[in-house]
């Protein structure tokens, strides 16, 4: 049965379902008991399970996330909430130096079975200590996996396979999503099956140029993907969705198809995950390209508080149609 | 769980700033008769402490001769920490430990030619070769590793305790750490939420008075640590880390406050390294008289000498221990110089698992 809802919706969905489906399954973080979650994601989920199992915690985001690592090594099974990526790196050391390195450091005898959940991303005049994307550091790191569902059906789904990982995961919620809504069948096998944590996903087929996207610039590449369709440029739009391990056959079929692309990033150019997609197609179908790889990433500034300053700091869907443009000549 | 924290037991008390704590020393050993029993018990510790002592010293002929490489961090001097707090854990319980895990290792019960063989490197390592001196790591007995991040192994411990405290599981997860970490806000970060949440967790403070080469009074603003920690709301206490007795007493208290249910203990071992930092380290920022002092208190003679004064050991004795820690260790040297290498086409093994669709190794 198809219902309205939020991304967050959706998120908060998903979560219920996972508390309700298995007992050691909780949820820890920053206010996301009785204050319902920084943005709402938990609302309601301490009436039903109770503050043992949507667990408020001190503002110690190394404490609790290294609290998760230990919990989760030892039978249960932690989804932790840090408010924002920036916020995370009060907890790097936890995520780089303990979930992403016991299992090898041990020789294999530990697993890390947690799910980390964040908000990243600008465009709500937040300035720039709340509003970087750094998830491209997090996808730098052996031993974890980094997703960014930007669509209904992932934020519903994407949390079951995540938490069904033996190893450390870590979910970015670009906070722009949170207010997007749609037709979700909560239910639908479909959706759950095409959820899936490993594979990027087709989000608009498309000839003439590629346009790799992930999260909250999704909606910017399939806008702009509208934009050229009415100048008779037809533009494909990959969702990367799994930032960690990145989908590599499906960044060569998607050039295969189009013969040219553009890397949509909001991270910052300078080192980031759109230069590592570049790299990647640049050495697997060096030869299908017809053009130069073109970026549009976020502006190399912290990003600024004011609304036109923020607006031409950050890719827009007006930037992704010109760079197609530059592409198909 | 009804909140008993701080109330629970009846923890020795909080001693201020002196150096040793005499008298919790004498009750310790008042314990503890020579006789029966609890002579054979002073044999078992003596043996103990002595393995890791031996051990150590292997390691260093080994390093000098090029066999064994890397962080080397010894911990002659603190083996009455390492074996007195062992003592007072169950199989059930976990411990978390730092990159001067050797002898937290060997009192924790892996066999000296697993750690050996990971010293080497090899396949048969307890780490299988990936994680070396200073992350030594075993499982099978709830040794959840050595973490070389100073304090890195606080938070990883309260969560181990957390799993244990929302599944109704009587135990306890012990997390050593050094007076170094004390500085860090993992330390501050953890034993407030262990205390907010009365998580069963014993921290234990290995105060060997300096981190690297930092004095403690160089680095910490208040020394005297368990008052520190007493104000995060939990039990905290000092004691002697050079008597093994005493460590082992005040451990089992603390332990056995934490099983009925007070929440975190903080104990404060007050011990002293005898060699330096690390095999890198020239170890100039301490007079020779400083550990010479300390020396006149070594753990071993210590307890050797109670077990003599006793009638417990005699010279026969003692070479009938020294023996047979030699025979072990000849035993587990051998073993590691003969176990494969971890294959280098293993390289990329253990960063992911195999079953979860990312592919071993994947690149990314």
């Amino acid at each position: 049965m198809t219902v309205e809802c939020t991304y967050r919706e959706a998120m908060r969905e998903a979560m219920r379902e996972a508390l309700r489906a298995d007992e050691r399954v909780f949820l820890m973080g920053e206010d996301v008991g009785r204050y319902g979650g920084c943005f709402g994601v938990s609302l309601g989920l301490l009436e039903e399970f109770g503050p043992e199992r949507i667990r408020d915690t001190p503002l110690s985001e190394s404490a609790f996330v290294g609290a998760g690592i230990g919990a989760a090594i030892n039978g249960l099974r932690p989804i932790v909430e840090i408010m924002t990526v920036n916020f995370s790196l009060l907890a790097l050391d936890q995520i780089l130096n303990n979930a992403a390195t016991l299992q090898h450091m041990s020789g294999g005898q530990i697993q890390v079975p947690l799910v980390i959940r964040m908000t990243t991303g600008a465009g709500r005049q937040l300035a720039a200590q709340h509003s970087h994307s750094l998830e491209g550091w997090y996808a730098h790191i052996p031993g974890l996996r980094v997703l960014a569902p930007a669509t209904l059906p992932d934020a519903r789904h994407m949390l079951a396979a995540a938490l069904a990982d033996p190893d450390p995961v870590i979910v970015f919620e670009h906070g722009s999503l949170y207010n997007t809504a749609g037709a979700l069948d909560p239910g639908s096998p479909a959706d759950s099956a095409a959820a899936d944590i490993t594979h990027a996903a087709v989000r608009r087929p498309g000839t003439d140029v590629s346009l790799v996207a992930y999260g909250g610039s999704l909606p910017k590449a399939l806008e702009a993907a509208e934009r050229l369709a009415a100048d008779g440029i037809s533009a494909e739009v990959l969702d990367l969705r799994t930032l960690r391990p990145l989908d590599q056959p499906a960044l060569t079929a998607t050039v295969g198809r189009t013969h040219r692309v553009v890397v949509v990033d909001e991270g910052w150019r300078s080192v980031g995950l759109s230069a590592e997609v570049a790299a990647r197609i640049a050495e697997s179908a060096f030869y299908e390209l017809d053009a130069p790889i073109e970026r549009v990433c976020t502006a190399e500034v912290p990003i600024p508080y004011a609304r036109g300053l923020e607006e031409a700091a950050l890719p827009q869907a007006a930037d992704i149609v010109a760079a197609a443009r530059r592409t198909v000549g | 769980m009804t909140p008993t924290r701080k109330s629970a037991g009846s923890p020795p008390p909080r001693k201020g700033r002196g150096r040793t704590d005499q008298s919790h020393e004498a009750k310790a050993s008042a314990a503890q008769p020579g006789g029966g029993e609890a002579g054979k018990h002073r044999m078992l510790l003596l043996h103990e402490m002595l393995r890791i002592r031996r051990f150590e010293e292997r390691c260093v002929e080994l390093y000098s001769a090029a066999e064994i490489r890397g962080f080397v961090h010894l911990c002659i001097g603190e083996e009455a920490v390492a074996v007195g707090v062992a003592q007072a854990l169950t199989e059930d319980d976990a411990i978390v430990s730092t990159y001067r895990d050797h002898g937290h290792a060997l009192a924790r019960g892996t066999p000296a030619e697993s750690v050996m063989a990971e010293m080497y490197g090899r396949a048969t390592g307890c780490s299988r070769g990936r994680g070396g001196s200073m992350h030594l790591f075993d499982t099978s007995r709830r040794f959840y590793g050595g973490n070389a991040i100073v304090g890195g192994g606080l938070p990883l411990a309260a969560g181990l305790a957390l799993a244990d405290r929302m599944t109704g599981r009587p135990r306890v997860t012990c997390c050593f750490f050094g007076d170094g970490a004390v500085a860090e806000g993992e330390f501050h970060e953890t034993a407030n939420l262990a205390a907010l949440w009365e998580l069963p967790l014993l921290l234990v403070c290995e105060n060997n008075l300096y981190a690297m080469g930092t004095a403690l009074d160089r680095a910490q603003a208040e020394t005297d640590l368990a008052l520190r920690a007493s104000g995060y709301g939990m039990a905290a206490w000092s004691a002697d880390g050079m008597d093994v007795l005493a460590v082992e007493h005040a451990a089992r208290m603390a332990a056995e406050s934490i099983r009925a249910g007070s929440g975190p203990h903080f104990l404060e071992l007050r011990t002293y390294r005898f060699r330096a930092h690390s095999m890198y380290d020239p170890d100039r920022y301490r007079s020779k008289e400083e550990i010479a002092r300390w020396k006149e208190r070594d753990p071993i003679d210590l307890l050797a000498g109670r077990l003599r004064a006793d009638g417990r050991l005699t010279d026969e004795g003692w070479t009938d221990l020294e023996r047979a820690v030699a025979a072990e260790l000849d035993a587990a040297v051998a073993a590691a110089r003969e176990a494969p290498a971890e294959p280098v086409g293993d390289l990329l093994r253990f960063v992911t698992t195999p079953s979860n669709g990312a592919g071993e190794g994947a690149s990314g």
